[in-house]
Formats: structure tokens, C-alpha cells, sequence
């Protein structure tokens, strides 16, 4: 196992003037995985291709345990990845398929033969040595291409996109399953996805990133309760984040922001200490839907009266749509607190953990502490977000 | 868990590594040679042939556009371009024709339909000359077509178009066609069998009947096909010098001539090499003026994919 | 209504039918006639007709036909085999550069070979000719196989290419990452992978070879020509009485390998002639 990295790591294409990957900078210590996290064309797969020294970098360095290997070959990297294609060869058996990089490296049979055999029973593929890759389900192909990296035993593994070829069910199970293959072997991974639940549920560290620039890299607990910006906070969450765009007015020397409906308004306190110039700026809250909830019967602090217009019964929740400043907003609901549409709902904002951003630059505006939050809701959100993410 | 790999590695860039980048372009260096030397640079030689007065051997005395002039000049030539357009002609609208309906008729589910597409297909792996050699014989004016009508009971028939000035050059339009329209009814039937089913069946619930479907909706959408036939055929028509060899060799006088065969007469037996040189070089507008355009329009959208 | 519809139906059917029969017969008929021919005897010829059976079945047209030509018969398989290997090889590795190695200018490159895909020979005629009596190669099958080679080429590399552009290149990363080099790839992985369109490649450049008229005539004189020079010459150069029974046996003897390669694997000639003009 190994640290891996990345210094100011620069990628552009001939003499494009629109850099590819700009500044890249992030580390992660031996054993954490990685995520590279982003909507398509963001650069994810590029900033894999060139760890992996598939595409040379055109500025800044990659280290891997300390040591810059930006201009060493592929073969030299010691490095193993899995494809979202698998890119099992078709013409070679599975044990063939697993065998090959240690042949390429000049193992003795022997050893290759053992290294096969501790992959196969790992992955619990050992019936399937010796088919053709054309033999075998998805599922299956999606194993052998990850015994495939396994059995090299390299310094970092690289998994790009790997179970978004897979159907919903499957995809679930082969998360559970890489997460706890990561628990037991400690390996260093990076794994690119645009999957928002597999960045969550599996990373140690997540990258969002967007245009060639990482927007945030932190814990999942930090993007998810603290993003950096609107593009960040939208992304992540599913049903993802309402943003309602806000004036705000001063009262009692606090700000508060002003919520209306078609049943009337409310303030909420905005956790800002200065004005910032404030009052300039156009804004938008940023809530999420569990941050919505029913207000107890007699309170009136950061309630509002709202018209149900859609409800969606996911199951373990139910999503509801209503107008919130004009645009629509959802909030989760058990399912036995569900209204039917068209009823009136008093609902209850949590004011703590709102964000406030600049709706031009996108910024987070204001500075905020974020209660801390119990893991297991972090938990509970995501795995409820892989209920309804298909 | 330890890297099992070979174990001092080099951060850097070894020699080897350096070939290693450098292979591709090593690789493919003789094939880039023989491309820009084989087809471009000879290309420019000829193009240089056709301003000299060049006869048995090449000379390189310039006499500027005196090859072209005299081409202008020469009946054989025109008969040769003019046979072009007639053969060229008749031979892609025949062809195409041919293969179209053919291709249509075969898809309606024929019984040992791949029995009856070899049998239509098969001409075209023969040679041109052996094309030629079968079709000299079987027009032979008294003992070929002709002989076999007047046998079967039609007294009168004659067929003596083989002899004929004004009417040879149908002859090799006929051979041809047999040898090629087969090959169009194949990529025609390709064509058809990529058609989305689901539109001729969205046709079928429409109201539309068989024909209709054909003449509106399908043929219209093999546009792409019918194009890359055309390029084909036309490239065979340009081409074709074996098959005027072979069943004529030019004849009766040089009334069957083709601009391939021109080019080959003066360049190679009659010593005009330079005028040899201009024919050459305007088959080769006449290819270039039919494929560039087929060519940029192809990779044009490819682009846009 | 329906009882109406049903005969017109296979009234079509049967219209369907009689046509594509009919065009069998026309496509057949000059085969037919050739073997009928070939096995006559010249008097034979000049009281039967074209379809007529041969009133005794003689072989002397096939003997003396390859008295003459059977000589030329294996100089064009001399010439064919080294010319098939060899173009096919330098065409697969050429595509394989093309498609997963590309660099700055291979695609330009691809687009000048593309064109020669359609050039006209004639205007590489002289100085291909020039070039191979400097190399002291005029007249002589190795001539031959380096012309056919050359020429070969475009068509080649193009198939090879558009096979290897829809083979998935995350196989080729895999492997460089595996620590496989440029060869292994391509030896281990790609060639494996290869064998319907190496077949496709083979049968297209044997036809195209073994037919070759023009590199022929020009290239190769006397006892180096090539068989379909050979027959031309035959059939074309009339001293005496024109001996049909002869030249239909010469023509099949010529016509035989193409033909026989095209029953055999019909599929991949059928393959090879619409590959890059369906699917571009």
C-alpha cells in the first residue's frame, strides 16, 4: 500500500487554450480510498488516465509514497485498475485474463498460479477459471476485472466508473462488495464515479469535481454538511438539496430570510454575522429535504403553512412537493405524517444547518458551524438516496 | 500486503521506455514512405511525364501543355472519353437498377435465399479477363447468342453488336453488368436488413402498403448506400481496362476504346509516353471530381457524430 | 375481402419468384455455356450451339489449355501467396497503429491512404515501372509481389483499422497497465481477436491478386506473367482457327481459384466487398 499525491497536477490537450485538468492538489495516506466525484466531461477519468500514466500530465507531479512518477511508464507505476467496460480480453480465459499482468512482470508459474487461486477464492470465482469473458454475466465480468487488479497487488488500485454497467440490483450488492473488500484488504483505491450514493457510502475521501478543478475535497461527512459552493451541494444528496432563492431583512440586529407561500410567510434566522453587503446580492437558501419536517402542534417558530402539489411514497419515506418563494421544494416525510395533495401542511424549517449562497458567483456566503451530525443519519440519507436514485 | 512485482523500478523514463513510445511511429514509417513516395510522389512524376515530350523513354524536355493540346486533338481519345460516358453511363443506371430490385425481391423472405444470393454474387470473384473471355464467346456474332436463337426456332435473329462500331461498346456493358450488379444487389440487401424493422412496422399500422413502404420509406433512408455503389461502380467504369481488353481489345478499330485503354496503348506500346501521362492525369481528375467531394461529405460527418 | 386478397398475394408471391429465377438462369448461363464449351470438341462447336450438349465429352480443350497457361497458373500463385502474407500483415499492423496508438498526423496519414483506396492505376504506371528496372525487378514476380504489395496497401490497412476502431480501447489500456508493450499487445490480445476480419482480408487481396490484369501486362512479359495475362493472350492472339473449346477451358482454369475461395468462404468474400461501403 501507498500515499498517493497530486501537486498542482495540469492536463490540456495540443494547444488547446482550455485546460483539461487545472491544479490539481490532493493526498490521501496508504489504504484510504479515494473518490473522484463529477458530472461527465468534468475530467474525472482524465485525472485517472494520468495517475494511471495512460495520458502524460503537462505540468505539476504525481507522487506515490513520496516518490514523483509522472514520467514513469504505465507498466512502471505499479498500478491496477478495473474499467467501466471491464476491458477483459476476449480471446483469454478467466484464469488467463487474472494471470496475465503477472505474467507480463515475469512471475514464476508457480506463484501465478497461487496468486490465481487466492483471487479466485476471494472473489469467489473459482468456478468460472475457465470460461471465455463472453461466458459470463456482468456481474461476473465485473469480479474477474477486479481480480485482475487484485491479484498484481499493486500500490493503488484505480476503479473507473466500474458498476455503471450493471443493472440497479446488482450495482447495490457490488458496492456492499467493494466496500467490504476494502475493509478487509486495505488498499489504496481511487474510484471515479458520477454516482453521488456510491461517493458517499464508499469514499474515506471525496473529490467533487467540475470544469477540470476540484470544487471540494473532503470527508463525505464534510461535502455532504458542508459544501463548498451550489454546484458541490447540489450534487451531492438525493433528493438533491431545495434551493429557494431568499431576501432577507434585518430584525432584532440578527438577519433573517423570508419564506413565502401561497398561506402566507416566515423568517428564519440566517447564520450571518456581518452584512457583508448583503442586502446587494441576490441569494439563494440552500435546504435540504430532511431539514424539512412537520411542525409540532402549537409551535410556530420557522413554520409555514404549505399547499401539497406532488406525493411520491419512495417506501421508508415520502417526498413531498410544494412552492416555496415561487420555485418548487421537496421535504421527506415518514409515510404515516403524508398529506394527500391538494391538503395544507404546516411545516418546519431547520434553520441551523441552511446555507446561504451568492446566486451569481455560486459562493458560500456566511460562515457556518454545522451542528454535529450522528453518522447514522448520514447513513440512513444514503441509503435511502440508493432506494430512489433509479 | 508487499508489491510481488519486480522490485527496484525506475521513477524515470528508461531508453526502453523511449522506443517503447517511439514504436508506433517506427511501425508505421514504411507504409508512410511507401504511401508518399508509391502513390503521391509518382502521382507528381507522372504529373511532370505529362509536360514532356516523352516518347519510348521518359525525357524531360518541357513542351508545357503540348501532350494536352494534342489529346484535345485526338479522335481516339474523344471516342475513349465519349465510350467512357456511355459505358459509365449505362453501366452504373443498369447495375444499380438491377441490384436494387433484386436486393428488394430477395428480402421478402425468400426460401434459400442464400443459395440465390451466391449464384448472383458469384461474377464478381472472377477476373475481368475471364469475364471478358466468356462474353467474347457467348456474343460471338454466328456461332454465340446468335447461332443458339436461330436453333431454338427464330430464324431471322441476329446479334452481331460484338462487330459493330456503333453498338460494341453495349457489349461491355452488358458484360459488365453481369459481372457487377450482383455485387450492388448485395450491399443492397445489407442495406435492407439494417433497416430498423420497427419503422416498416410503425408503416405497416399506418396503412401503407408494401411498395409504398419500399419507394417511400426505405429506399429513400439507404441514401448511403446508394452512394457508396455509385462511388464503386463509377471507380470499376474508370478503371475498366481488363474487361475491354479481354473482350475486344479496342475493337473493331479503336471503336470500343476506354480511356484506361488508351493510356495503356500509347504509354506502353505506341511510345507516346507523354501523351500516355495526360490521359493519365485526366483519369485521374475525372476519379478526383467523382471522390473528393463523396470523401469530404463521408468524413465531414463523421465529424459531426 | 380476404378471400380476394389471398391469391393476389401469392400471385405475387409467385411473380417473386419466377424473377429471381430467372436472374439465377442469367447470372448461371455463361458459366453453363463455359463448361458446356470447354468439354467440346471443335466440330462440335461449329454444328451445336452454345447450350447444346456435347455430343462426346472431350478433355483435349482442358489439356492443351493447360499446356499453355499452367505454367502462368503458378507464377500467379507464386506471386499471389508472398504478396496475400505480406500486405496482409503490414495492413494489420498499420491498423492496429492507426486505430489504438494514434499521434499528431496519423490521421492525416490514414486520410492520403484512404484516397488510395480509389486511385486510378494508370497514373502510377510509369514511374512504378521506371522504379522497379532501377531496382532490377522489371519483368519479374518479386516485381510482381512489391507492386501488389504497395498497391494493396490502402485496402488493407483500411479494413484492419475500422475493425480494430470498434475494438474497445480500455483493452489496450488495460494490457500497457498489465505491462504489456506494443507487440505484446498486438501479438497476445488484438491478433487473437482478428481471425474473421484476417480472413476477410486474405480472400479480398487473393481475388483482387489473382485477378490483377494491368500490374500483369505491364510489369511482367514472357515467362514471368501472370495467368490472366497469359489467358488474354491465348484467347486474344488469333493465328489460325479460334479454338473456343480452348480458350472456356483456359478461362475456367483462371477463374477456378477465385472461384473455389469464393464458394468456400463466400461469407467473408460477401464480407470483404461490402466492408467500408455499409458501414463507412
Amino acid at each position: 500500500m501507498a500515499s498517493l499525491e497530486l501537486r498542482n497536477v495540469q492536463k490540456s490537450y495540443g494547444n488547446s487554450q482550455i485546460a483539461t485538468l487545472k491544479d490539481i492538489a490532493l493526498k490521501i495516506d496508504a489504504g484510504e480510498f479515494l473518490i473522484l466525484v463529477g458530472p461527465s466531461g468534468c475530467g474525472k477519468s482524465t485525472l485517472m488516465n494520468c495517475i494511471a500514466g495512460l495520458e502524460n500530465i503537462t505540468g505539476g507531479e504525481i507522487l506515490v509514497d513520496g516518490e514523483d512518477i509522472s514520467q514513469a511508464s504505465p507498466k512502471d507505476r505499479d498500478i491496477a485498475m478495473v474499467f467501466q467496460s471491464y476491458a477483459l480480453y476476449p480471446t483469454m480465459t478467466v484464469r488467463d485474463n487474472i494471470a496475465f499482468g503477472l505474467k507480463m512482470r515475469k512471475v514464476p508459474a508457480a506463484k501465478i498460479e497461487e496468486e490465481v487461486a487466492r483471487v479466485a477464492k476471494l472473489l469467489q470465482i473459482e468456478p468460472l477459471l475457465e470460461r471465455k469473458p463472453s461466458q459470463l454475466s456482468g456481474g461476473q465480468q465485473q469480479r474477474v476485472a477486479m481480480g485482475r487488479a487484485l491479484a498484481r497487488r499493486p500500490k493503488i488500485y484505480l476503479f473507473d466508473e466500474p458498476l455503471s454497467n450493471l443493472d440497479a440490483k446488482l450495482r447495490v450488492e457490488m458496492r456492499t462488495e467493494i466496500k467490504l473488500m476494502h475493509q478487509r484488504l486495505k488498499t489504496t483505491t481511487v474510484y471515479v464515479t458520477h454516482d453521488q450514493i456510491e461517493a458517499m457510502t464508499l469514499g474515506d475521501k471525496v473529490a467533487v469535481m467540475k470544469d477540470g478543478v476540484i470544487q471540494q475535497f473532503g470527508t463525505p461527512h464534510e461535502i455532504y454538511n458542508n459544501p463548498a459552493n451550489l454546484f458541490v451541494a447540489s450534487f451531492i444528496g438525493s433528493p438533491p438539496m431545495n434551493f429557494v432563492p431568499l431576501r432577507i431583512r434585518q430584525r432584532d440586529g440578527r438577519w433573517v430570510g423570508v419564506l413565502n407561500s401561497e398561506q402566507g410567510s416566515c423568517e428564519l434566522p440566517l447564520p450571518i454575522t456581518s452584512d457583508d453587503g448583503l442586502r446587494d446580492r441576490e441569494l439563494i437558501l440552500g435546504i435540504r429535504p430532511e431539514q424539512i419536517g412537520l411542525a409540532p402542534a402549537g409551535s410556530a417558530d420557522f413554520s409555514l403553512a404549505v399547499d401539497i402539489e406532488v406525493v411520491e411514497p419512495t417506501g421508508p419515506d415520502t417526498l413531498v412537493v410544494f412552492t416555496l418563494n415561487q420555485v418548487k421544494a421537496c421535504c421527506r416525510l415518514a409515510p404515516d405524517q403524508a398529506p394527500r395533495v391538494g391538503e395544507t401542511l404546516n411545516l418546519q424549517f431547520d434553520p441551523r444547518r441552511a446555507l446561504l449562497f451568492d446566486a451569481q458567483t455560486g459562493e458560500r456566503l456566511g460562515v457556518v458551524q454545522p451542528e454535529p451530525v450522528r453518522e447514522s443519519k448520514v447513513t440512513r440519507l444514503v441509503s435511502n438516496g440508493a432506494g430512489t436514485a433509479q | 500486503m508487499s508489491s510481488i512485482a519486480l522490485q527496484a523500478r525506475p521513477a524515470k523514463a528508461s531508453p526502453l521506455d523511449a522506443l517503447q513510445r517511439w514504436l508506433p511511429k517506427l511501425v508505421l514509417a514504411p507504409s508512410m514512405l511507401i504511401v508518399l513516395v508509391g502513390f503521391y510522389a509518382y502521382i507528381g512524376w507522372t504529373f511532370l511525364l505529362s509536360f514532356t515530350n516523352s516518347r519510348f523513354m521518359p525525357s524531360y524536355k518541357w513542351v508545357g501543355l503540348q501532350q494536352y493540346e494534342r489529346l484535345w486533338d485526338n479522335d481516339r481519345w474523344w471516342v475513349a472519353s465519349q465510350n467512357l460516358l456511355v459505358f459509365g453511363g449505362l453501366f452504373i443506371a443498369i447495375s444499380l437498377l438491377i441490384g436494387v430490385v433484386l436486393a428488394v425481391l430477395l428480402d421478402q423472405r425468400i426460401r434459400r435465399e442464400g443459395l440465390i444470393r451466391t449464384i448472383y454474387l458469384y461474377p464478381m470473384a472472377l477476373s475481368m479477363i475471364v469475364t471478358g473471355t466468356a462474353w467474347q464467346w457467348l456474343l460471338n456474332p454466328g456461332l454465340g447468342l446468335d447461332k443458339l436463337l436461330r436453333d431454338w426456332g427464330w430464324e431471322g435473329f441476329r446479334f452481331d453488336w460484338l462487330v459493330d462500331p456503333d453498338r460494341v461498346i453495349y457489349c461491355l456493358v452488358i458484360a459488365a453488368v453481369w459481372q457487377a450488379s450482383g455485387f450492388v444487389m448485395a450491399l443492397f440487401l445489407a442495406g435492407l436488413r439494417s433497416v430498423d424493422q420497427s419503422i416498416i412496422r410503425a408503416a405497416q399500422v399506418d396503412g401503407a402498403s408494401l411498395p409504398t413502404i419500399y419507394l417511400r420509406i426505405v429506399l429513400p433512408s439507404l441514401r448511403p448506400v446508394f452512394f457508396s455503389a455509385l462511388m464503386i461502380l463509377a471507380h470499376i467504369a474508370i478503371k475498366s481496362f481488363d474487361l475491354v481488353a479481354a473482350m475486344t481489345a479496342g475493337g473493331p478499330g479503336y471503336s470500343s476504346d476506354l480511356p484506361a485503354m488508351f493510356m495503356y496503348a500509347h504509354t506502353f506500346t505506341r511510345g507516346q509516353m507523354g501523351l500516355g501521362a495526360a490521359s493519365a492525369m485526366l483519369m485521374l481528375g475525372a476519379v478526383m471530381a467523382i471522390i473528393v467531394p463523396y470523401l469530404y461529405s463521408e468524413l465531414r460527418n463523421k465529424r459531426h457524430v | 375481402m380476404s378471400d380476394f386478397a389471398q391469391p393476389r398475394l401469392t400471385l405475387g408471391r409467385l411473380t417473386i419468384h419466377a424473377t429471381l429465377l430467372l436472374a439465377c438462369a442469367v447470372y448461371l448461363v455463361p458459366l453453363i455455356v463455359m463448361l458446356l464449351t470447354s468439354f467440346k470438341t471443335p466440330e462440335d462447336i461449329r454444328t451445336g450451339n452454345l447450350l447444346s450438349w456435347p455430343e462426346a465429352f472431350s478433355a483435349m480443350g482442358w489439356l492443351t489449355a493447360w499446356d499453355s497457361i499452367g505454367g502462368y497458373f503458378w507464377n500467379s500463385v507464386k506471386i499471389v501467396i508472398p504478396a496475400v502474407l505480406i500486405s496482409t500483415a503490414l495492413g494489420a499492423l498499420n491498423g492496429y497503429v492507426l486505430s489504438m496508438w494514434r499521434f499528431r498526423g496519423s490521421q492525416l496519414f490514414f486520410g492520403l491512404l484512404l484516397f488510395g483506396c480509389f486511385l486510378p492505376f494508370q497514373v502510377i504506371l510509369l514511374p512504378a515501372s521506371f522504379t522497379l528496372g532501377k531496382l532490377g525487378l522489371a519483368n519479374t514476380t518479386t516485381g510482381l509481389v512489391l507492386v501488389h504489395v504497395v498497391y494493396g496497401l490502402a485496402f488493407t490497412t483500411l479494413f484492419f483499422r475500422n475493425f480494430y476502431v470498434s475494438v474497445p480501447d480500455a483493452l489496450v489500456r488495460a494490457a500497457r497497465l498489465d505491462g504489456a508493450g506494443f507487440f505484446t499487445i498486438f501479438g497476445r490480445i488484438l491478433l487473437p481477436m482478428s481471425v474473421p476480419i484476417i480472413m476477410v482480408c486474405l480472400i479480398w487481396q487473393f481475388t483482387q491478386i489473382w485477378n490483377d490484369f494491368l500490374f500483369g501486362v505491364v510489369f511482367a512479359s514472357g515467362d514471368t506473367q501472370p495467368v490472366t495475362v497469359a489467358l488474354n493472350n491465348l484467347v486474344n492472339t488469333s493465328t489460325g482457327a479460334k479454338r473456343y473449346n480452348v480458350d472456356m477451358a483456359a478461362a475456367m482454369i483462371a477463374g477456378l481459384p477465385t472461384l473455389v475461395v469464393y464458394v468456400v468462404a463466400g461469407k467473408y468474400f460477401l464480407r470483404g466487398l461490402t466492408a467500408g461501403a455499409v458501414k463507412g
